[in-house]
């Protein structure tokens, strides 16, 4: 029995900025890897964000794009015929909305450039609390990985080669999404209307 | 050729849970046949025995107590489970457990050790601990030696907890039909024993709870579903019958599980959880949002 793959947590801007894709062996069923800069080696994530748009690109079957953004940028979503869950939530949920995201990173070529997107396995709505605690979860696991760096295992080591990634970067991604969640701003712009 | 061998070597050494760099034991090796003459077969059994040959006898300890990987233990422990085996490398793979807990157990094809059997308890003297995704299990080589045991012992189970998104529910969840005679879940109406049959309607959810870095199998029970989601399985069965297709409780099942983070509790049985408890993960909190933001800032 195939063990599953763990799904890991990364922000829009590290996955966009992902552009290592490999395989660990050359069987065509072997799972598929997107390297991270910080290191996390991605089968699968998992995503929680805002759908801003989908639009379906399809010309004779449903060809859904859509993007999901996270307080760092956002995640383009393509979903068609072999993600037929996804594929019939994306058509049926209408942006604005926070949505979670289960799918496989992909990666295509365009003019040299190596594109990431996510292949979704499934799209649900979910709610503003449930978009908090991926912030803080991926947030969470971002800095666990940052602060790994220094480590030689195996995935770092090759993230490290890859990307030398800087991370005075990396942390003030952690930092800028983390304070979206900070209460102090909101409770400041209360306005009592009563006494207006 | 010496480096084919060593890397072959370094391979079978990681798989037990030993790391030795390559350079060493290509050194090694290269001694024995280069400058000694030893032949091959005999250079690698030296070489082998040098890293992998367990202590005399390994402490004696319960499941429990595993908790590093890398180190040489016996246990008394049951074969709680045997599972299919994954690959022509492993001779046998499964569940073994004492009054602590279980673990996961695999005995390597090579290790030529007899065959263990479900339900029977076996001193498992000299096997090494091992860890993946957080887990710990042990690996059953050469240098182990497996004694049965005549005396029972009572395996306890673990209670696990996870606290994750829910990330899957898989089929054969939602609104299910089980055997009256055996209470199996049926497939198609039918029962893997017993055939057609007419079946009694049960509520069940087969989920996969992730935190980023392991994956676990859950398993809800009706008594849980009904808490959880706020459908009895009479309303389910309803909403089931007016909609003509038993997949809409499935369908609902998903909308509030499934991208949203639980904490969850109980006992392991195999590859599941069987939850007891489930909760939705309270609201984040503003402290712990300005301890990971110093956190973070101190890097
Ligand atoms: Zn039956």
């Amino acid at each position: 029995m195939l063990k599953r793959e763990v799904a890991k947590r990364v922000f829009a801007l590290e996955f966009r900025e992902s552009n290592m894709a490999f395989k660990e062996h050359d069987d065509q069923y072997a799972p598929q890897y997107l390297l991270t800069p910080t290191g996390a080696k991605c089968n699968r994530i998992f995503i929680v964000g805002t759908l801003t748009e989908k639009e379906d690109v399809g010309t004779n079957t449903e060809y859904w794009r859509a993007r999901v953004t996270d307080p760092t940028g956002s995640f383009l979503i393509y979903a068609g015929q072999y993600q037929p869950e996804a594929a019939q939530a994306l058509s049926s949920i209408e942006p604005p909305q926070f949505v979670a995201v289960v799918g496989k990173p992909n990666t295509y070529e365009i003019g040299g450039e190596i594109v990431t997107s996510v292949r979704p396995e499934s799209i649900q709505i979910v709610d503003a609390d449930t978009y908090d605690l991926w912030i803080l979860d991926t947030a969470r696991q971002t800095l666990q990985r940052l602060k790994r760096l220094d480590e030689g295992s195996e995935d770092v080591t090759k993230a490290k080669e890859h990307y030398s990634p800087n991370i005075g970067h990396y942390k003030q991604m952690v930092l800028d999404a983390l304070k979206t969640l900070s209460k102090g701003a909101e409770e400041v712009s209360v306005i009592d209307l009563s006494e207006i | 050729m010496v480096r084919d061998i060593a890397e072959q070597l370094k391979a079978r050494f990681s798989e037990m849970g030993v790391e030795v760099p390559l350079e060493e034991i290509e050194k090694k090796l290269d001694v024995l046949i280069n400058e000694f003459r030893v032949p091959i077969e005999e250079a690698k059994r030296s070489v082998v025995s040098q890293y992998v040959r367990a202590p005399k006898s390994a402490d004696l300890v319960k499941v429990k107590d595993i908790q590093s990987e890398g180190r040489w233990v016996s246990l008394k422990a049951k074969v709680v489970q045997l599972w299919p085996s994954e690959s022509e490398s492993i001779a046998q793979a499964g569940l073994i457990g004492d009054e602590t807990g279980t673990i996961k157990f695999t005995k390597w094809a090579k290790s030529d050790l007899p065959l263990v059997e479900e339900n029977r308890c076996y001193m498992f003297k000299n096997v090494v601990t091992d860890e993946w995704q957080g887990r710990y299990n042990v690996k059953l080589s050469r240098s182990t030696e497996i004694i049965p045991l005549e005396e029972d012992i009572e395996v306890g189970s673990l209670v696990e907890e996870v606290m994750g998104a829910i990330v899957d529910i898989q089929s054969g969840s939602g609104l299910i039909k089980r055997c009256e005679l055996c209470n199996r879940a049926l497939v198609k109406g039918s029962c893997g024993e017993h055939g057609k049959v007419e079946g009694i309607y049960d509520l069940r959810i087969k989920g996969v709870i992730d935190d980023g870095k392991i994956v676990q199998d859950i398993l809800l029970n009706r008594e849980i579903v009904e808490m959880l989601i706020g459908i009895t399985l009479d309303e389910a069965k309803e909403m089931a019958a007016e909609a003509l297709d038993q997949s809409v409780v499935l369908d609902a099942f998903k909308e509030k599980l499934i991208g949203r983070y639980f904490s969850i509790k109980g006992p392991r049985v195999g590859r599941y959880v069987l939850v007891e408890d489930i909760k939705s993960a309270p609201k984040i909190s503003d402290q712990e949002v300005k301890k990971l933001i110093t956190e973070t800032e101190a890097l």
